[in-house]
C-alpha cells in the first residue's frame, strides 16, 4: 500500500492525455504502411435483394485498380456470433450465413458486395462505379411485428424471421403462475414501449489495414477494435482459418467504441484476407455515410410490460413481451443483448417476486443490432422506471414513496432476484435520498411556479436503477451459451531498475486506463506514476485479453492486474527477506519499500527488483525444486475469472422544461448518485458519467435511427441523425454527480464498474420528467425519443 | 497541382490531385495526423484548424483553395519551447477529453472562440461548439476547460 498521492482514490490528471492534445495519438487511420493500398466497399443500395450477376472486368481494367473481390473469390467462413441462445423449446437459435462480402443475396443497405482495392482511394471509388451489379430487387422485411406475422423472409434459414424465442421465467408455475398473480393482484398497470434504435457514433469511423508478410506467413490486422484478442480468435478461427501464432491484431488508439467497435466486422476479415491476395497491406477507412449503414446499431425493442401490485402496493408480479431487432444478422454479441443482459436485469432494485419474460428476437432487412452502451441493462431499466412512474400515476401514489416501498433492503444482501442474479452488495435508499436532496427535490413546486411565469412547463422525473457490469463470469455466462470465457489476463513486469511494465488485455479507448490502471500499481508497489506504463491493444505484446465492454476493464481486467501484482509483492518480499537476512514474514512491504519489522533494516523496492535480474544474492531454486527457492526475474500473470456480475445502482433526477407552442424540451437539471463501488479516480468517475449521460439524454429526446418501408437509413449521417452537442446538455450549474460506495464483495479492489450507468440510469429520468411537465395538460405517454414535434403533437392530441 | 502554403510557421508545399480536401493535405502529404476526420458532412468539426486565425473545418476546404494561407494545426499549438498552449492545459486539468478524436478540433475551434471573445458566457461557449462533436464527455467538462482559460486571461 502507499500514500504517494497518486493511488487509489486520488484524482490523477490522465497520463494519455498528452498525446492526445497534442495530436500525437495513433489511431488505425494515422497508420500507413508500405506499399499500402486503399480498400473501397461497393454497398448495397437495396435492403433486400437477390444478386444475379457482378460484372467487375471494367472495375478490374481502370486505372489504378491493383484487385476487385466479390463474395465468390473469397472462400471462408461466414462472421461469427459469439453467443448461443436456446429458445423456449429447447432448439438453438438460427444462425443464417454471414459471408463477409455477399454472395447470392443483399439483406441491407450497406451489406459488402465488392471491394475495390487501388493505388488511392480516389481511383478504387471511380472503378467501383463501374461494377454492374445485376439486382432482383425485393420487398424488404422493416417492421418487427409484421416480420414475425408472416410472409416474405430475411433468410430461408429462419422462418417466420425468427431467430429465437425465448423465456426467462422461474416461476414454478411457469409464464401462467405470472398470468395468475397478475390476475389476482388488486391493482395492474401495463405499457407499451418502444426503445429507439440509436446509431453508436464513436467519433473515429471504423478503419482496418490488413498487412501480410510473406517473408514470415503472419497477418497483421490493425483495427479500430475495443477488444484486439477476441478480433483474433473469431477471425483465425472461424472467418479465414488463421492460427493465432500467425496472425497479430493491433488496436492502437481507438476513438470511441461504446460497443460498437467490440464486434469482429467483415471489411477486417477483407482487408486482411485481401493482402495475402495481392501481397501488400490492404487500408480501409469508413465515411461516416458507410459507419451509419455499417456499425452495428443498439436498441431497437417494442415491448409490452405489465406490473401487478398488491393493496399495499408492493410489486407482485412483472410480465414482459419484448420483440427484439437483431437486423439482417447475427453480430458478435447481439444475441445475448436481449436474454442475458436484459431479461436478467427486469428485478431491478426492487422485491418483485414473480417475474416472467419472453423475448422474440427477430431478422429485419436492417444493419445488425448488437450492444451499444448499457447493452439490455438501459432497454430493462428504461421499461421498470416508466411502469414504476406509471404505476404510481395510475394509483395518485407518491413516486418516490412506491420506490422505496418496494426496494431490497440494504441488509438483504446477498439478494436472489428471481431473475437468475444474486446482487453482492447495494444500498438504494442512500443513494436515492442523497439525489432528492442535492437536486432540491422538495423545492420543485416553487421552480416549476417560476417556469409556468415565463409560459414553461416543468417536469422532474426519477430514475433508480440498477445495472450488472464486469461481464462476465465464465462459468455463468458458458450455462448461458457464451462461446468463449470472460475472463482477463494481466502481466505486471518489473524492469531491473524498478519501473514496470503492465501488459493488460483491456483496452482503453477513451476511458483513462493508462491512469487508472496505473494508479493501481501506485497503490500496491508505492511506486510514482512516471515508474509505470500501462499497454494494451496488440495481440504480438499482451499475452491474452477478453478486451473492454459491459464496464468490464476495472472489475475484470483491474481485477486481473491486482492479483498479478500481488504475486509480485510476494515474490519481493522473499527476494527482500533473503537480501536482509531476515525471515520473510517478518518483512513488511509499504510505499516503496521492504522493511523488517522492529528493525531499520529496509530495501527499496529498485534494490530488489534489480537483486531479481542480477541474482548474485538470490534465494536460487535447488536443482530439485524444493519449492522453497526462486527463479531469476520479477514478472507475474494473472488470468481472473471473477464469481460474479458486479452490480451498481443509483438514482438519477432529471429536471426539465418545455415549451409547448413548440414542443422543445430543454434539460434545465441532471442529478446522479451513482453507487459504483470503489472508485479509483474520482475524475475519471465524473467523466465517465457526464458521457454516460449525455448519451441518455441523447436516447430520450435526440437520437433515432429511422427506417423507411424500403429499408433506407433516413437519419443516415450527422446532418439527419441528432447527436447531442454542447447546448443540449443541462448548463455547468445544473448537472450533479455524485456516488455512494457500497464495496463488491467479490473482487479484492471492491470495484463495479462506471461506463454505462449515464446510459441505463437517465432515459427513463429524463422522460419521467418530460412526462411530468406534460401531465397538467392530460398527456400520460410519449416515447423516445421526445422531439419536440412529438411533444408537440402529443399535447395537441391531449388537447382535444 | 502544386499548393504552397504556411502551416505551423513552416513553408510546405506538395503536389496533390485538384479534388484534395485541405484535412487529406495535412494528413497524408505533410503526415500531419493530429487533424481528424469524423464526418462526411461538415458536422462533427473533428477537422477543425485555423485559417489565418480563423477557425475552419478543413475536411469542407480544398487544399488549392488553402494557396498561401497561413495555416494553424494542433501540432502547432504548444510553444516553441514545447509547452502546452493554455486551453491544451486546461482541457488537462478539467479532464475535457476521453478518447481524444473530437479534442484537436475542439481546442482549434475554442481557440478561435477566445480569440473574438476573450470572455465568453456558458451560453456563448455552447454555442459556438455547435460545430463540434464529442461522443465521450457530455461537452461539461470541455465548456468548463474553455472558461477556465477565458478566466484566466
Amino acid at each position: 500500500m502507499s500514500d504517494n498521492g497518486h493511488g487509489i482514490g486520488a484524482p490523477v490528471k490522465r497520463v494519455e492525455d498528452f498525446r492526445f492534445l497534442t495530436g500525437r495519438g495513433t489511431y488505425t487511420d494515422d497508420i500507413n504502411r508500405p506499399n499500402q493500398t486503399c480498400a473501397f466497399f461497393l454497398r448495397s443500395p437495396h435492403a433486400r435483394a437477390q444478386i444475379k450477376s457482378i460484372d467487375a472486368a471494367k472495375a478490374k481494367s481502370a486505372p489504378g485498380v491493383v484487385a476487385v473481390f466479390t463474395g465468390g473469390d473469397m472462400q471462408c467462413g461466414g462472421i461469427p456470433c459469439g453467443w448461443q441462445v436456446t429458445d423456449k423449446n429447447g432448439e438453438p437459435m438460427k444462425e443464417p450465413p454471414h459471408p463477409p462480402l455477399a454472395k447470392d443475396k443483399v439483406s441491407h443497405v450497406g451489406d459488402q458486395v465488392a471491394v475495390v482495392i487501388a493505388e488511392s482511394l480516389s481511383a478504387a471509388k471511380d472503378a467501383a462505379e463501374l461494377i454492374a451489379v445485376d439486382y432482383e430487387v425485393q420487398t424488404p422485411v422493416v417492421d418487427m411485428e409484421k416480420a414475425i406475422a408472416g410472409g416474405d423472409v430475411v433468410h430461408e434459414e429462419a422462418p417466420g424471421n425468427l431467430c429465437y424465442d425465448w423465456e426467462l421465467c422461474t416461476a414454478e408455475g411457469g409464464a401462467k403462475e405470472v398470468d395468475d398473480a397478475i390476475a389476482n393482484s388488486a391493482h395492474s398497470v401495463s405499457l407499451r414501449i418502444v426503445n429507439n434504435r440509436l446509431a453508436p457514433n464513436a467519433m473515429e469511423p471504423r478503419a482496418a489495414i490488413g498487412d501480410y508478410d510473406l517473408a514470415s506467413g503472419e497477418y497483421t490486422l490493425y483495427t479500430t477494435s475495443q477488444n484486439p484478442h477476441v478480433i483474433r480468435l473469431l477471425m483465425g478461427a472461424f472467418v479465414l482459418g488463421i492460427p493465432e501464432h500467425k496472425l497479430r491484431v493491433v488496436a492502437p488508439d481507438v476513438g470511441g467504441g461504446f460497443g460498437s467497435k467490440i464486434f469482429h466486422y467483415a471489411e477486417e476479415a477483407v482487408v486482411t484476407w485481401a493482402s495475402a491476395q495481392i501481397k501488400r497491406p490492404v487500408k480501409w477507412t469508413a465515411e461516416r455515410s458507410e459507419s451509419f449503414v455499417s456499425d452495428a446499431h443498439g436498441r431497437d425493442h417494442i415491448t409490452d410490460v405489465t406490473l401487478a401490485l398488491d393493496a399495499e402496493h408492493k410489486f407482485t408480479a412483472l410480465k414482459v413481451q419484448t420483440l427484439a431487432n437483431m437486423g439482417a444478422y447475427l453480430s458478435t454479441f447481439a444475441s445475448c443483448v436481449p436474454t442475458y443482459l436484459y431479461a436478467t436485469l427486469l428485478a431491478g432494485v426492487y422485491t418483485t417476486p414473480k417475474i416472467c419474460a419472453g423475448v422474440k428476437a427477430v431478422f429485419t432487412n436492417t444493419v445488425p443490432v448488437d450492444a451499444y452502451r448499457g447493452a439490455g441493462r438501459p432497454e430493462a431499466t428504461f421499461l421498470l422506471e416508466r411502469i414504476v412512474e406509471q404505476a404510481a400515476r395510475k394509483l395518485g401514489v407518491d413516486r418516490v414513496e412506491l420506490r422505496r416501498k418496494n426496494f431490497i433492503a440494504p441488509d438483504a444482501f446477498p439478494y436472489q432476484t428471481p431473475v437468475a442474479l444474486q446482487y453482492d452488495s447495494g444500498d438504494y435508499h442512500s443513494s436515492l435520498e442523497k439525489a432528492l436532496a442535492m437536486s432540491d427535490w422538495e423545492g420543485f413546486a416553487a421552480r416549476k411556479k417560476e417556469s409556468a411565469a415565463n409560459g414553461k412547463l416543468r417536469g422532474i422525473g426519477i430514475s433508480t436503477y440498477i445495472e450488472a457490469c464486469g461481464i462476465a463470469p465464465s462459468a455463468v455466462v458458458g450455462s448461458l451459451g457464451a462461446r468463449a470465457g470472460l475472463f482477463e489476463a494481466a502481466t505486471v513486469r518489473v524492469h531491473p531498475t524498478g519501473s514496470v511494465t503492465v501488459f493488460t488485455g483491456s483496452h482503453s479507448h477513451g476511458q483513462g486506463h493508462e491512469t487508472t490502471f496505473a494508479q493501481i500499481v501506485a497503490e500496491k508497489l508505492g511506486l510514482p506514476m512516471e515508474n509505470i506504463s500501462i499497454v494494451h491493444g496488440d495481440t504480438a505484446k499482451v499475452p491474452f485479453g477478453m478486451g473492454t465492454y459491459g464496464s468490464r476493464s476495472l472489475a475484470v481486467g483491474g481485477e486481473a492486474i491486482s492479483r498479478a501484482l500481488n504475486k509480485i509483492a510476494e515474490k519481493a518480499r522473499k527476494i527482500a527477506a533473503h537480501l536482509m537476512e531476515a525471515d520473510a514474514a517478518d518483512v513488511v512491504f509499504a510505499n516503496g519499500e521492504f522493511a523488517v519489522k522492529g528493525t531499520d533494516k529496509k530495501k527499496a523496492f529498485a534494490e530488489v527488483s534489480l537483486a531479481a535480474y542480477v541474482p548474485h544474492n538470490f534465494p536460487h531454486k535447488s536443482a530439485h525444486d524444493d519449492g522453497e527457492g526462486l527463479e531469476p526475474g520479477l514478472e507475474e500473470q494473472a488470468f481472473y475469472d471473477p464469481l460474479n456480475f458486479t452490480y451498481p445502482a443509483g438514482c438519477h433526477i432529471c429536471e426539465v422544461e418545455v415549451e409547448p407552442e413548440t414542443g422543445a424540451v430543454t434539460v434545465a437539471a441532471l442529478t446522479t448518485v451513482d453507487d459504483v463501488g470503489r472508485v479509483i479516480n474520482p475524475m475519471i468517475v465524473e467523466g465517465q458519467v457526464h458521457g454516460g449521460l449525455a448519451q441518455g439524454v441523447g436516447q430520450a429526446l435526440l437520437e433515432r435511427a429511422f427506417y423507411d418501408d424500403n429499408g433506407q437509413l433516413l437519419s443516415g449521417s450527422m446532418m439527419d441523425y441528432t447527436l447531442p452537442r454542447a447546448k443540449d446538455m443541462p448548463p455547468l450549474s445544473g448537472l450533479q454527480t455524485a456516488t455512494t460506495e457500497t464495496l463488491c464483495a467479490h473482487n479484492s479492489l471492491g470495484v463495479k464498474g462506471v461506463g454505462e450507468t449515464g446510459t441505463i440510469g437517465s432515459p427513463p429520468a429524463v422522460i419521467n420528467a418530460v412526462l411530468d411537465a406534460l401531465a397538467e395538460r392530460g398527456v400520460t405517454d410519449i416515447q423516445m425519443p421526445a422531439t419536440p414535434f412529438r411533444v408537440w403533437s402529443a399535447l395537441q392530441e391531449a388537447g382535444k | 497541382m502544386r499548393v504552397q502554403m504556411t502551416v505551423n510557421g513552416k513553408a510546405v508545399s506538395g503536389e496533390v490531385a485538384p479534388e484534395t480536401l485541405l484535412a487529406q493535405f495535412l494528413r497524408e502529404n505533410l503526415r500531419l495526423t493530429g487533424t481528424h476526420i469524423g464526418c462526411d458532412t461538415s458536422q462533427c468539426g473533428a477537422c477543425v484548424v485555423l485559417c489565418g486565425g480563423k477557425s475552419v473545418k478543413s475536411c469542407t476546404m480544398l487544399a488549392a483553395q488553402a494557396e498561401g494561407a497561413d495555416i494553424t494545426t494542433i501540432e502547432g499549438m504548444e510553444s516553441p519551447g514545447g509547452e502546452l498552449h493554455p486551453l491544451q492545459e486546461a482541457f488537462r486539468q478539467n479532464h475535457g477529453l476521453q478518447c481524444g478524436f473530437c479534442t484537436p478540433g475542439m481546442v482549434m475551434s475554442a481557440a478561435d472562440l477566445l480569440r473574438q471573445n476573450p470572455s465568453p458566457s456558458e451560453e456563448e461557449i455552447r454555442h459556438w461548439l455547435e460545430g463540434n462533436i464529442c461522443r465521450c464527455t457530455g461537452y461539461h467538462n470541455i465548456v468548463k476547460a474553455v472558461q477556465a482559460v477565458a478566466a484566466a486571461k
